[in-house]
């Protein structure tokens, strides 16, 4: 008996002084960006009863990577609402997986939203355009969310950028996603350029474009030259700027 | 060769009924398992053939730590609830314990005997999940770079770092330590339960539950400790649970490490000490309750 009781203070003992180091351990790995999953109302509606105690029984990332097999098969039937479905319980699983917030952005925005623009079921021009704004609505949301839990993934930036640009025609949002992803580690050097590229196209920002790619196109490697004066040459239209003060008759007169 | 290592580094009782218990462990056929590790491991690699590479590697290492995770879990509760069960049933414990074998020797025979064992199996996983790494990644080098042939060198370079910043990770290594932990502190927890149970199945039962509750120990403390209006009793309840159950949570890094999360030393160092101040009060618990026990 004394033993017994002897145990059961052992163990309550060892409980009371590990909280501590516990609560710290766990504060000091959300900062550090390991997720923990909570079980919350939605992720059971999301992940079915199953999946839910195989969610909060440490096999999140084996049941994103099945659920994310099960959204490729439901891509290839074209089941649009599945795979959305699907890709929300994936990204709610391993939140700290870039690619599975990029591709389902891509497979929302682009596949899905082309799929509702060509929809032959629908006659109505408008209804089809609304669906597919709908589509891409849902891509930008996966990426933002994605970037929310991802902030140093320059990736994520970038295709928001791309979207922005491509799918929105808002270029000065997508300016700003671009310089964004370049300002991050491992940021390749091209988004620097596309950055100033879409600032061009920013309606006010044509000046401040003209600037930065003036001077970008002095420290640049000669293989990107070329389309850095096109650019330039199309804000010169832009801006009215004089013929002298041009960069093919300053390239003319080198001592301007 | 295991039972030589644990000879060589435990007074001899000990080693020998660990390397008994080892032996034991392997003849149960319990390594059949890694069949269908292997099966897993490809047939998700025939299947990946359709996605991206990037797709295909993270894939690969979902399934194949989270099947490590399922494997050494399952092996460390099933496993170690069949040992004393067993002896008793065969009546091997009362040949053992008869000679000048103290009970807290024998279990910690047994618990080493458990360890070595997972620690092979994860041991053989983790070659056969850097083999199928490793060979793909080399097959998916040696297609980009026939595929690049013509491109620029630096445009090939990027394309190959690329491959293989996907495949290998830093941080997959000390992700497979913390798996053994978790499986080893499971096997603890279950001959901590073995140590009163008078039945195999209830300890098979009552450390599954035990698991998930310790996935759940970290919610459950949050809610003691930050939720303001709780009936006292719900708050005694919840903190009982945060004392007994392990925060099993706290060593369930693979899931982050696998999306690319880096795991810092000031994180690994005190999951790890904390890891083995569980497997020795576990077994402290466990051998006091099993000394005051009839067989």
């Amino acid at each position: 008996m004394t033993r017994w009781l002897l145990a059961c203070v052992i163990l309550l003992g060892f409980g009371i002084l590990r909280t501590p180091l516990e609560i710290r351990i766990d504060k000091e790995k959300q900062t550090a960006g390991f997720s923990r999953p909570s079980p919350s109302k939605e992720l059971r509606e999301q992940l079915g009863q199953s999946g839910f105690l195989a969610a909060l029984g440490g096999f999140r990332s084996m049941l994103a990577a099945v659920l994310w097999i099960d959204a490729h098969a439901a891509w290839e039937r074209t089941e649009w609402g599945r795979m959305a479905a699907l890709f929300q319980a994936v990204t709610t699983l391993q939140p700290r997986s870039p690619l599975y917030w990029d591709m389902a952005s891509w497979h929302m925005a682009w596949n899905a939203g082309s799929a509702a623009y060509q929809n032959p079921d629908q006659p109505s021009e408008a209804l089809r355009l609304r669906a597919q704004k709908q589509y891409w609505d849902l891509g930008k949301d996966f990426l933002q969310r994605g970037i929310l839990n991802n902030p140093n993934e320059f990736s994520l930036y970038e295709r928001l950028a791309i979207l922005e640009r491509d799918k929105y025609q808002d270029f000065c949002a997508a300016a700003k996603n671009f310089d964004a992803a370049a300002s991050l580690p491992g940021a390749p050097e091209y988004l620097k350029r596309f950055a100033l590229y879409s600032l061009a196209l920013c309606p006010g920002k044509e000046k401040e474009a003209y600037e930065k790619l003036r001077s970008l196109a002095g420290e640049t490697d000669s293989r990107h030259l070329p389309g850095i004066l096109h650019h330039l040459q199309q804000l010169e239209e832009k801006l009215g700027i004089p013929k002298e003060k041009r960069v093919n008759s300053q390239k003319k007169n080198p001592g301007n | 060769m295991n039972g030589f290592l644990l000879r060589l580094s435990l007074p001899s009782r000990v080693s020998a009924i660990a390397a008994t218990t080892f032996t034991e462990l392997v003849r149960m056929k319990v390594f059949y398992f890694l069949f269908f590790f292997a099966l897993l491991l490809i047939g998700n690699s025939a299947f990946m053939a359709k996605l991206s590479f990037q797709e295909e590697m993270q894939m690969l290492k979902d399934v194949s730590l989270g099947a490590m995770n399922l494997f050494s879990s399952l092996l460390a509760i099933l496993g170690t609830s069949l040992l004393l069960p067993k002896d008793i049933e065969e009546k091997t414990i009362y040949t053992i314990l008869s000679k000048p074998v103290p009970r807290y020797e024998y279990l910690l025979g047994k618990l080493l005997g458990m360890f070595s064992l997972l620690f092979l199996s994860l041991l053989l996983m983790s070659a056969l999940f850097f083999a199928v790494l490793w060979f793909r990644e080399q097959s998916l080098i040696a297609s980009t770079s026939l595929q690049l042939a013509a491109s620029p060198p630096e445009e090939l370079q990027s394309a190959i770092a690329s491959i293989r910043s996907s495949t290998f990770n830093q941080n997959l290594l000390p992700g497979i330590g913390i798996l053994f932990l978790k499986s080893a502190i499971l096997a603890s927890m279950t001959l901590l339960i073995s140590a009163f149970s008078t039945s195999g199945i209830f300890t098979m039962i009552a450390s599954t539950a035990a698991y998930f509750i310790g996935h759940l120990q970290a919610t459950a403390r949050d809610f003691w400790l930050e939720s303001p209006a709780q009936h006292p009793l719900a708050k005694g309840f919840l903190a009982f649970v945060s004392f007994v159950f392990p925060d099993l949570q706290l060593f369930s890094l693979s899931d982050d490490i696998v999306a690319g999360t880096p795991l810092p030393a000031h994180i690994l160092e005190p999951i790890l000490l904390l890891g083995c101040a569980y497997l020795a009060a576990y077994y402290i618990v466990a051998s006091l309750i099993f000394s005051t026990r009839e067989l």
